[in-house]
């Protein structure tokens, strides 16, 4: 019997060896330890033995069949093992250099610039207003202090349409109607019109690489009791610090336009050199950015607002020089150009 | 305009301070200084006296002279030269060896075989006027040997300042001017102006003059004789040269050094020219040749000076040829008047001629001005030729008068409008320092604007604010932020739509942002066979083919994908833009705001395209506003659009725009392979959508119940308005199961129908009470069920 129990353990033993797979150890153990299964056979088969023999050919037996299920039990995990390395074996390197589709959605450029002084001046409680592209002579000069036959006029090559209306060929053109949409509060508690107008406007002119007939402007104005020069300085200093997140340096010169009064020319360091003088700032180390001022008492007055009561300080924005700043867009035509091309590249940029 | 720093100093004394720094200050405090700095002159060095002792005739050269050049203290030197004009005796300007003259270093050198040990210089040469004629012929009393720099004012700064920084300051278009600026800046007084005294000539003849018209303000004039002199000094012409000005003849030399001096245009007639000065306009248009030879068209509208009936200049702008003072003019009529400037602004847009005179005119000058600008030139041709006679007095009209300007203010005002404190001392400073008149009482004052200021520049408190705080430097302010009442921002509704349908459609639905013009482009749409529609037109573009303003961004964005056609072969763009629906019952236009989208697809799946479309609108709608769009045929209302699955887009009973598919003769111009199709919504109206908000309903626990209906219809729209008027709040969710078509070609919906009920286990009575209203609607709409 014990030959019998010695050729079961050989037996089994090469064919564990052969085993390939979890599926033929489970076939394995149910050919040797299942109902009847080669050992389970031996076992059956005992019960003509002596006793003695059935006791020590029980011990052989029993030791036989916890080796089987041992060496199954290792067997199974060292598979189990294998065929999980496997599997992660198959999984193949990806490539992730080679060039995808995103077909990612793209914002205009002027969006997102825009976007980013409307969320600093809202966070320093401007309004965002928002304008019509056509407006009546009224609204873009007459109500600006610019008089018929002014000089300011011929600055600015306006298109006029049949009815006599225009294209706004600034964004100044909003002024009027926001101090009187506020005018009620500000008289009611002393609480400042704060506003910003992004817009489009309109110059009747040729186009080149720096000159365009449609572009954007953002023009601001805060209003209020004692609304002075220092103040000025400090808004337009922390705007765009905050636009061009970095600490922007200012300076004022005297500038003439005849809604202001006194009217300044706003030069920031220069952003390329950081003001050490470079082709850029023609050496000067200062970039001219913005007209800014006091606003004229005469434009106050024809907005319904006593100038000897309140003050303020307005400024004109060019966004669609910004962008071209801040994205170093050489040529103002592909702003309007509509070519995906250069287009697709903006696709966001928020603060 | 070139400004000179030499000529400056003769009205203020700078010395010990910093040039470049001022010209900085002057920038910052009074106009634009363009960024380079002339230092004139720091090429030149080392050019002294010299006097040509001999010429001789060079052995290998014609054209080359051979001259022994006497330096005085540097010795002899010998010098190979080939100006035209060396004779023995003259003096001329030497550089000698070592010299600097430009970018030259003299040194020994060969000229044809024969060493030439020094160069003697044009006025070119040494970058004192354009001359190249030929070497300098200086004055016989010179000592041979002195620095050139030591007799003529050859070294200077001079800097130029931008005209468009001046268009408000008609007392800095002359240095004298800028001095007063530069006086304020530095601290340091402005020397009067030197004039000669006119009046001892006021016992002499009067010139016959006589304002004709009010355009005219002012007019002075003074007759001279006996003017032996044609040359103007060279330290003058180096000026004129320095600020841009060529050398003429020394008459018209002094009226223009007058005008860069003073700011006032002087015009010199022959007075064989003019007997009877008379300013007027003329009935009806002529033709006037100006001294540049050129004829010109002037029309009633232009003033003339005239001698009688005769024009003989344009006021303020260009004098006549036959009146020019020539080569034998020794009696001239002097000019220093004033006019309207809007008139002469006018006149030369007209002409489109514009000189140095009526640039100045346009600013609105200072009428003061004209006679001591008489006394100045008096003085100063006096001085060239003393043997010059003045042969009239002064003949002055002075027609018009500007009003004086008194301005009251006080120190709160000041400190109001500027955030800092202004001592009461540095304000009354500043102000006398530009020559304003002040008057103080404690922090009142009372300030009289000078003449030169009240034309139009200063009138009122805001403006003295100007000159202070100018003079103060801004870089000088402490800069504080706004107290102020606070309230939270609101902000519009329409705004905050824009920028949620922006992210929405880049973000999610990958479309790209794009802008265009408001105007219809006629080549463009001309390219895909779009006709313009009939709108509101501009007067006058400069640019070709704009002229009719847009009704609908649609065209203008089928134009942008035509440019786009190899950018990929499925996208899409969009737009936010304005657009004009013609007049308004006021007669303004009627402007408003679009959403445009265009999507582009080379698939050739025209419907699922379209669908994409639908499902972006119901999207948005359904994000912005929390409702439900509904689509209803429309007739195709143009050219460019297909007449099949045009479609209104409606929501809360409102028209919110269209959705459509681009026509094949158009889509075949923009890409053979693709297939376009656009929506145009109206943002004003998608804004006034009532906003559903969010209705959260907790999801039920008793069970659903699905019912599927199949309806004989191809179309979903009556199965639509029949759940629309069915509508029942035990339904939880509508889908569309299938569409198909069977053998007998008879179309198909089916739908599946999930009811559940929140609180308790439905009943089939309930349940089938709203399927028969629902499919009793459908019949009325025509859509049966399937059998």
């Amino acid at each position: 019997m014990f030959t019998q129990v010695n050729e079961l353990r050989d037996r089994f033993r090469d064919l564990l060896a052969k085993a390939k797979s979890t599926a033929d150890v489970e076939e394995l153990r149910v050919s040797f330890l299942g109902k009847s299964g080669s050992v389970t056979g031996l076992l059956k088969s005992m019960g003509g033995l002596s006793p003695e023999d059935r006791k020590t050919m029980g011990q052989a037996v029993n030791d036989l069949k916890n080796r089987v299920a041992e060496a199954l039990q290792e067997k199974t995990e060292q598979l189990k093992a294998a065929e999980l390395q496997r599997e992660i074996d198959a999984l193949p390197l990806f490539d992730v250099s080679a060039p995808r589709d995103l077909s990612r959605g793209s914002y205009h450029p002027i969006t997102l610039v825009q976007r980013q002084c409307e969320t600093i001046f809202k966070s320093m409680g401007f309004t965002v207003e928002d304008y019509s592209e056509i407006v009546t002579d009224y609204e873009c000069f007459e109500s600006l202090n610019i008089p018929k036959f002014h000089p300011a006029r011929d600055m600015q090559d306006t298109y006029y349409l049949e009815n006599g209306q225009l294209l706004k060929s600034q964004t100044s053109a909003a002024q009027n109607a926001i101090y009187r949409k506020y005018r009620d509060r500000l008289y009611k508690d002393g609480t400042p019109i704060k506003a910003i107008f992004p817009g489009r406007c309109f110059r009747n002119e040729s186009t080149d690489a720096c000159h365009e007939n449609t572009f954007f402007q953002m023009e601001g104005v805060m209003v209020g009791r004692d609304i002075s020069i220092s103040n000025l300085i400090f808004f337009m200093k922390t705007m765009l610090s905050e636009v061009f997140r970095r600490d922007i340096k200012v300076r004022l010169r005297p500038g003439f336009f005849p809604f202001v009064e006194p009217g300044f020319e706003l030069d920031i360091n220069c952003l390329i050199c950081g003001g050490e003088g470079c082709p850029s700032c023609k050496h000067s180390g200062w970039l001219e950015l913005c007209p800014c001022g006091m606003i004229h008492p005469n434009v106050l007055r024809e907005g319904g607002i006593d100038p000897d009561e309140f003050t303020g300080f307005a400024f004109g924005l060019g966004l669609t020089r910004l962008a071209m700043m801040k994205y170093g867009v050489k040529d103002i035509r592909d702003f309007n150009g509509g070519l995906l091309e250069n287009l697709d590249q903006f696709t966001d940029d928020r603060l | 305009m070139f400004i000179s720093m030499n000529w400056i100093k003769d009205f203020v004394d700078l010395s010990g301070l910093d040039e470049n720094k001022l010209i900085a200050r002057f920038s910052l405090s009074t106009a634009e200084v363009e960024n380079e700095i002339l230092y004139k002159g720091s090429d030149i060095s080392g050019v002294v006296v010299g006097e040509i002792l001999s010429v001789d005739a060079h052995p290998k050269s014609q054209k080359l002279h051979l001259l022994k050049v006497d330096a005085g203290e540097y010795g002899r030197f010998d010098v190979v030269c080939g100006a035209p004009n060396v004779r023995p005796g003259m003096k001329t300007a030497f550089a000698k060896p070592g010299a600097q003259v430009g970018e030259i270093t003299i040194a020994p050198r060969d000229l044809a075989g024969c060493t030439s040990f020094g160069m003697c210089c044009s006025e070119k040469e040494l970058g004192i006027s354009d001359n190249h004629e030929g070497v300098m012929d200086l004055p016989a009393d010179l000592e041979n040997g002195r620095d050139l720099k030591e007799i003529y004012a050859i070294d200077d700064t001079v800097f130029e300042v931008d005209n468009k920084s001046l268009t408000n300051r008609p007392d800095l278009w002359g240095h004298y001017g800028i001095a007063r600026e530069f006086a304020a800046i530095s601290g340091r007084p402005l020397k009067p102006l030197e004039t000669a005294d006119l009046s001892v000539y006021k016992d002499l003849p009067k010139i016959d003059l006589k304002i004709e018209d009010p355009l005219c303000y002012r007019y002075s004039c003074l007759r001279f004789e006996n003017i032996n002199e044609h040359q103007s000094p060279l330290n003058m012409r180096i000026r004129l040269f320095y600020c841009g000005m060529r050398g003429i003849n020394l008459l018209a030399d002094l009226t223009n050094y007058l005008m860069l001096e003073m700011g006032q245009p002087m015009h010199a007639f022959d007075s064989r020219k003019v007997g009877s000065i008379r300013i007027r306009r003329f009935g009806k248009p002529f033709v006037f040749k100006t001294l540049d030879g050129v004829e010109r068209n002037c029309d009633e509208n232009t003033l003339m000076i005239c001698n009688g009936e005769e024009p003989v200049a344009i006021a303020g702008i260009m004098g006549g040829l036959d009146s020019e003072i020539v080569g034998d003019t020794t009696s001239l009529t002097l000019e220093s008047a004033c006019f309207d400037a809007a008139s002469i602004r006018k006149s030369t847009v007209r002409l489109s001629h514009r000189t140095d005179a009526s640039m100045r005119y346009e600013k609105s000058l200072d009428p003061e001005m004209t006679v001591p600008a008489i006394g100045r030139f008096v003085r100063l041709l006096s001085e060239i030729d003393p043997g010059m006679t003045v042969t009239s007095s002064v003949t002055d009209e002075y027609a018009y008068r500007f009003p004086k300007i008194g301005i009251d203010f006080d120190k709160p005002f000041v400190d109001r409008y500027t955030g800092i404190d202004i001592s009461c001392d540095r304000i009354g400073d500043t102000l006398v320092s530009l020559g304003f008149g002040v008057t103080r009482d404690k922090e009142k004052f009372h300030v009289s604007v000078p003449s030169w200021r009240a034309t139009k520049d200063v009138s009122m408190k805001a403006d003295l604010i100007e000159e202070i705080t100018r003079i103060y430097g801004y870089d000088n302010f402490e800069v504080f932020t706004a107290k102020a009442p606070l309230y939270p921002v609101r902000v519009f509704p329409e705004k905050a739509l824009e920028e949620k349908v922006k992210d929405l459609l880049v973000k999610r639905f990958s479309l790209h942002e794009v802008h265009s013009y408001i105007w219809a482009y006629y080549d463009d749409y001309r390219k895909l066979g779009i006709e313009v529609e009939e709108n509101v037109k501009l007067i006058g573009a400069t640019s070709p083919g704009i002229e009719t303003i847009r009704r609908s961004i649609v065209p203008t964005q089928l134009c942008q994908v035509k440019n786009n056609v190899f950018y990929a072969p499925s996208f899409g763009v969009f737009e936010i833009g304005r657009v004009v629906d013609g007049f308004k019952a006021d007669g303004l236009c009627n402007e408003q705001k679009k959403l445009a989208i265009t999507l582009f697809d080379r698939s050739g799946d025209a419907e699922g395209l379209y669908m994409k479309l639908v499902d972006m609108i119901s999207v948005m709608i359904g994000d912005i506003r929390h409702d439900e769009v509904s689509f209803e045929p429309a007739s195709a209302d143009h050219g460019y659009i297909h007449p099949k699955n045009y479609n209104k887009v409606l929501c809360g009973g409102k028209d919110l725009g269209r959705l459509g598919v681009v026509h094949p003769t158009v889509m075949k111009k923009i890409d053979k392979k693709g297939i376009c199709v656009f929506a145009e919504l109206d943002v004003d109206a998608m804004t006034s959508l009532e906003d559903k908000g969010i209705r959260y309903e907790r999801v039920s626990k008793f069970p659903t119940v699905e019912i599927d209906l199949c309806f004989v219809t191809g179309s979903f729209l009556p199965v639509a308005k029949a759940l629309h008027r069915a509508h029942s709040p035990l339904i939880r969710k509508i889908a569309l199961v299938d569409r198909y078509t069977d053998e007998k070609g008879e179309k198909s919906i089916a739908i599946r129908l999930t009811f559940v009920h929140p609180e308790r286990t439905l009943t089939k009575e309930e349940v089938m009470e709203v399927v028969n209203r629902i499919v009793d609607e459908a019949a009325k709409e025509g859509a049966n069920l399937k059998q």
